[in-house]
């Protein structure tokens, strides 16, 4: 039997393996470093950064529900300048592979980090976070209407210039999610990333009010798997040539395998790895595993297989 | 905070239980952590997962550290004071002697030791009392003084096992309902106490209002001041920006990680006002 092929590729960029950490779940990598190389992770993506320093939202930013948590963090960071001092060079020092998340306030903002961001070395990819949901209004979700969603596509494909391939990270709370793929596919993405976090909201039934402080948060963890399934499985039966960097609850290598055969080309991985800092290494692995007990020797061949003779 | 520093003595292991027995309402549970117990200082916490394999809990429970022990006679091990009060801790205080657990530590911050001589208070709220037995032994070894106030709403919440005394200059316990010690809530003990023993440092550990409360005092007394804070946290290892507290800062409040910048944090630098956190945000 010959070895697995386990690499992948977003638009121009090539990736070893397609195992990913999810934005705003690793940090800027530095914290995980103790527990794992990050040079075996396919890319870290790195926590979604803005213009400028953002202190997010109060406390309390977390709540755990079943299979799944609660997060209110409101997008805190340290702001574009000092994560290209900072993080990047770290990162870079550490030969691990670079997909930075930007997100904005406004279309210009976006425009003004992909510019920033075109002469960075050692970078693989931009996602673009339009669907970050914990944000004081809901019209600021770019994500959710399909002018708005082209408009910032648009604008980072403008500053970015070159190579860099460009995701869009959409949201699930959308009533058709294909169409708002569409948009920004004709705005020029070479890949999609699906799904940011559902919004949600716990109530404390012994003090009677919202148990977060910003009192709506993003689901996230193993209790959204099934619509990160169905949102992947609808986007690349519409669209089967834009690669998909699926997420949403992967805790294993069978879950991961999961979304890649519903048409994921590469798998990230969020909430499992803050109830395990190596869950993303041991995913990794299981789904290598599974891959080559199913008789694959391409991961690429795995690809939206739930679809085929459908 | 510089990134190779952050997490640099952590490490995710295998624990065996080697013991778990019930102290009034909590557990006092020992793990065999082999080298591990060798990094930890007092203040430092672990993580470990709960549930099992196929729980519905998907996030980790930290645990501020009781005690470590280098060399036991099962190697290295760590002792936890938990409270049996959510499914996960409820999980937890259930396993048996002979089972695994998966735990990360040591991490977070310890509590600073004074470079001289200094007259110690160490003021403990419920089962917050846990990692001041371990502290109170290294500033005993350092030649401190050093006075333990326990505070609980009721007696049988006090932590203070025996052992954990041998180290104290002197043990005040304070009680809600007065069922043992002081009648009052343990805040209100603290002036007269610092003024009889001459208190030149206060290390604290309990829920954030006592905290808040002894950060006054010890700004009107003019004495530093380490707390060990609790906020609601995710993951324990600095990535998921759940367990901030808000500290002073030039451009008005920051927002730092308890589980990397904390849990031992200097007292005069947290905003402890609420509110004027939310006004601003």
């Amino acid at each position: 039997m010959s070895a697995l092929d386990f690499s992948t590729k977003i638009g121009s960029k090539r990736f070893s393996n397609p195992i990913f950490t999810a934005s705003g779940c690793a940090s800027s990598g530095s914290e995980l470093a103790q527990f794992l190389p990050l040079d075996e992770i396919g890319a870290i993506v790195t926590k979604s950064i803005m213009t400028k320093p953002r202190t997010g939202r109060a406390t309390p930013r977390m709540a755990e529900t079943p299979s799944g948590m609660l997060n209110s963090i409101g997008l805190q960071g340290p702001g574009i300048d000092t994560f290209l001092e900072v993080d990047i060079p770290w990162l870079v020092s550490q030969q691990a592979k670079i997909i930075v998340s930007i997100a904005g306030e406004t279309v210009d903002e976006y425009g003004v980090l992909a510019r920033r961001l075109r002469a960075v070395n050692g970078i693989s990819a931009v996602e673009v976070n339009i669907s970050c949901p914990n944000v004081e209004n809901r019209g600021q979700v770019f994500a959710c209407h399909t002018d708005t969603a082209a408009a910032v596509i648009e604008a980072v494909r403008r500053n970015i210039g070159g190579e860099l391939p460009i995701v869009a990270k959409l949201s699930p709370d959308v009533t058709d999610i294909v169409e708002i793929a569409r948009s920004v596919i004709n705005a020029g993405v070479d890949g999609l990333a699906l799904i940011n976090t559902l919004l949600g909201m716990v109530i404390d039934t012994n003090t009677m009010k919202p148990k977060l402080a910003g009192k709506t948060g993003g689901l996230s963890g193993p209790a959204i798997r099934p619509v990160a399934v169905r949102a992947i499985y609808q986007v690349h039966q519409a669209f089967p040539n834009t690669p998909i960097v699926g997420m949403g609850g992967v805790a294993s290598g069978r879950d991961a395998f999961e979304l890649i055969l519903a048409g994921a080309s590469a798998v990230s991985v969020g909430t499992a790895t803050f109830g395990d800092p190596t869950a993303v290494i041991k995913i990794k692995n299981q789904l290598s595993e599974l891959l080559t007990q199913r008789n694959f020797d391409n991961f690429r061949d795995a690809i939206g297989f739930a679809h085929r003779g459908v | 905070m510089n990134p190779q520093k952050i997490n640099k003595s952590a490490v995710q292991i295998e624990a065996e239980l080697l013991s778990n027995k019930k102290v009034g309402p909590y557990h006092h549970m020992v793990f065999a952590v082999g080298q591990m117990a060798a990094f930890c200082k007092p203040g430092n916490f672990v993580a470990i997962s709960v549930g099992g394999a196929q729980s519905s809990l998907v996030l980790r429970r930290a645990f501020a550290i009781y005690r470590a022990l280098d060399k036991g006679p099962m190697g290295g091990s760590v002792e936890l004071v938990i409270a049996p009060h959510g499914e996960g801790s409820k999980w937890l205080c259930g396993r048996s002697v002979g089972d695994f657990v998966d735990l990360v530590g040591p991490l977070g911050t310890s509590f600073g030791i004074p470079t001289v001589n200094a007259n110690t208070m160490l003021i403990g709220g419920g089962y917050g009392s846990a990692p001041l037995f371990a502290l109170a032994e290294v500033l005993k070894n350092r030649g401190c003084r050093v006075d333990m106030v326990l505070g609980a709403s009721t007696a049988n919440k006090i932590y203070a096992p025996l052992e954990g005394k041998r180290s104290v200059s002197s043990l005040t316990i304070t009680t809600d309902d007065g069922t043992a010690g002081i009648h009052g809530q343990i805040s209100e003990a603290i002036p007269r106490l610092i003024r009889e023993f001459g208190t030149e440092v206060i290390y604290s550990c309990g829920p954030m209002g006592m905290l808040s409360a002894i950060a006054k005092i010890a700004e009107e007394f003019e004495i530093s001041h380490q707390c060990s804070v609790e906020e609601s946290m995710a993951c324990g290892i600095g990535v998921c920006m759940t367990c901030v507290v808000p500290i002073k800062h030039e451009d008005g409040i920051k927002m730092v990680r308890t589980c990397i910048d904390g849990p031992v944090m200097d007292g005069s630098e947290i905003i402890w006002d609420r509110k004027s956190v939310l006004d601003v945000l």
